[in-house]
């Protein structure tokens, strides 16, 4: 088992070293750059900008600055925010624990309502119950969690002003923490808890058409033991997947979320990069979420390993 | 020189329903369809449709609700929203069409060219497609967009780079099956040529699963183009888009919840009656699913 997730690791190293060439280059390819954009506010001096330009390391042929980038990647280091001077990887975990939160209470959500709706959903086929939960999971695919945000601020901040409209603080127990978070993490969670629950319902109808299902039921096994300990496991593969890859994708995902809510993270940082043209900024958040996307999904191959057996003969 | 006699295999499945019944059919099916269709009018009739022009500022009348001059209300500029809702609807579906298009022409090509043939070709052209994917949707079109400055142009650009590689790996799976299928191989043998065995055997047998990949990419083409717009990478004021529409509406949430409502609205209908298409004809066209639910 040791042995496949070596390979598996091992082969996440191309993929790594592509994503970092694509963002190197799809990022250079802007007319203009930081110096421009500086040059262009504060002053008009052809010596300075020369000299700044110099100082980036902007003059420098591409492969070389690649070479650059790419050397200090190696040793981790990702180079410096050209706005802040700051290093890119302290400006990125200074604001990656709030996304996280943000993302881990979205996926505590989605699941909690997703697979025991799911679960229903599928065992009572057909039932106006199985009907609501498929039209509502339909719904809920089609609202943008942007506008499902405004919504909800609309309703609890604006109408009842029961909880903030926006913004975040660091991580405390404290309901002067939480009550920033409650309604970005419902937002997120929400949507995701529709795609989830779609892929429960049909996977657990999948497993339910299955020989050995009906088996335990034949041999009197009762209908609770049959879902719980026979069914529930073998369907939860595929939503297991969808809930990697959404965990992954959510990182990248929150940045419309966080920009609606103030919610000082990860997204809010990339269109703070992007506005500004903080190239090293963007290249290395670009490269973070990318990674983690790639680590989660390895995770999910791994836990995969775990809930099915017959893959771990295999290498 | 004349092409030689084929077996007389089908290369299509004769039983599969074409793609008209089903929506005549199915009722979910053909509630999406119709959703859609509303749409598309609203669109291309949006200059018949719409009581005001969209960007005509009427500063007597910021955010009202809906009156019988103003039938959903109007922004803060005292513009008409549904007038503006029409013409976003133009925005919207021309982008996202535009798009999946692209995307499907040009991810499919990829797809089963590295399907059929194999070896190299394959596996460089999977890995590339694995760089992108490795890129959140979102992430990527927000770096394309960026980097190449926010037109309509680089929007469509950016949103066919996310969307090229779904096309490519789910083409590329069919046609790796189909290529090794009796039929394929007795076309081979009596001479056809490759590009012939592609368009004529692969493809047809692989329509069911793109055309499914198409109707889901629109829905989600719709979702992603609104949450560009609302960060301000996608159409430029003053045209409106629905994105850029909620972005302003929600500024003045405190004052008037219609220019937030309106917007999602449309947004809202437009990517259920893409998915409730999606999923109707995924449900009719792949009978690997129909078997295991019905």
């Amino acid at each position: 088992m040791l042995h496949i997730i070596l390979l598996r690791v091992l082969a996440t190293i191309p993929v790594l070293f592509g994503v970092s060439l694509v963002t190197f280059f799809l990022i250079r390819a802007v007319p203009g750059d930081i110096v421009d954009a500086l040059a262009g506010e504060e002053f008009d001096n052809p010596e300075a900008i020369d000299q700044l330009r110099r100082l980036f390391g902007l003059d420098l042929p591409l492969y070389q600055q690649f070479w650059m980038w790419f050397s200090g990647l190696l040793q981790g280091d990702l180079g410096t925010s050209f706005r802040t001077g700051r290093p890119v990887l302290q400006e990125i975990l200074d604001r990656f624990p709030l996304t996280l939160e943000l993302t881990l209470a979205a996926l505590v959500i989605s699941v909690a309502i997703a697979v025991p709706l799911g679960v229903i959903s599928a065992t009572r086929r057909n039932s106006g119950l199985d009907m609501g939960v498929r039209v509502a999971s339909l719904v809920g695919l089609s609202i943008p969690n942007f506008w499902l945000g405004i919504l909800l601020i609309a309703f609890f901040s604006v109408h009842l002003r029961w909880l903030p409209s926006g913004g975040s603080n660091p991580f405390a127990f404290s309901w002067d923490h939480f009550q920033f978070l409650i309604l970005p993490a419902v937002t997120l969670g929400s949507s995701l808890a529709a795609e989830t629950m779609r892929m429960t319902r049909s996977s657990m109808l999948e497993v339910l058409a299955q020989d050995y299902v009906r088996t335990s039921r034949a041999k009197g096994l009762g209908e609770h033991l049959v879902i719980f300990r026979h069914a529930l496991r073998n369907s939860l593969i595929p939503v297991v997947t969808v809930v990697g890859i959404q965990a992954g994708a959510l990182l990248g995902g929150t940045v419309v979320v966080e920009q609606i809510f103030s919610w000082g993270g990860l997204g809010n940082l990339v269109v703070r990069a992007i506005s500004q043209r903080d190239y090293p900024l963007l290249q290395g958040l670009i490269l973070f979420l990318a990674l983690f996307y790639i680590v989660m999904s390895l995770i999910v191959d791994i836990i995969y390993l775990y809930l099915d057996p017959r893959l771990r003969r295999h290498g | 020189m004349a092409e030689p006699a084929l077996p007389a295999v089908a290369p299509t499945r004769a039983s599969r329903p074409s793609i008209l019944r089903i929506i005549l059919r199915d009722r979910i099916a053909l509630a999406g369809a119709i959703l859609v269709a509303i749409m598309l009018i609203a669109a291309v009739f949006a200059p018949l449709l719409a009581p005001h022009v969209p960007t005509d500022i009427n500063g007597r009348a910021r955010l009202q609700g809906p009156s019988a001059l103003f039938p959903l209300g109007t922004d803060e500029l005292g513009r008409d929203l549904l007038s503006r809702a029409l013409y976003g609807a133009r925005v919207s579906l021309t982008v996202c069409v535009s798009v999946v298009t692209l995307a499907a022409l040009i991810g499919v090509s990829i797809g089963l060219v590295a399907g059929y043939f194999g070896g190299l070709l394959d596996s460089v052209s999977m890995r590339l497609m694995d760089v992108i994917f490795a890129f959140p949707t979102i992430l990527l079109a927000l770096a394309v967009v960026s980097t190449l400055g926010t037109e309509t142009r680089n929007l469509v650009l950016a949103l066919t780079v996310v969307y090229v590689p779904a096309f490519a790996r789910i083409s590329r799976g069919a046609a790796l099956s189909v290529a090794r299928e009796p039929y394929v191989e007795a076309a081979r043998s009596v001479g056809v040529g490759n590009f012939r065995i592609i368009t004529r055997y692969v493809l047809p047998n692989i329509t069911a699963p793109i055309v499914v990949q198409i109707t889901l990419s629109l829905a989600y083409a719709i979702l992603v183009e609104s949450a560009l717009s609302y960060l301000g990478l996608g159409v430029q004021p003053p045209e409106a888009s629905w994105g850029s529409m909620l972005a302003t509406g929600k500024v003045h949430i405190e004052r008037s919840i219609w220019p937030s409502l309106v917007p999602g609205l449309f947004i809202v209908f437009t990517v259920l009656g893409f998915n409730l298409l999606g999923d109707a004809l995924r449900d009719s066209l792949d009978p690997r699913l129909r078997a295991a639910i019905r």
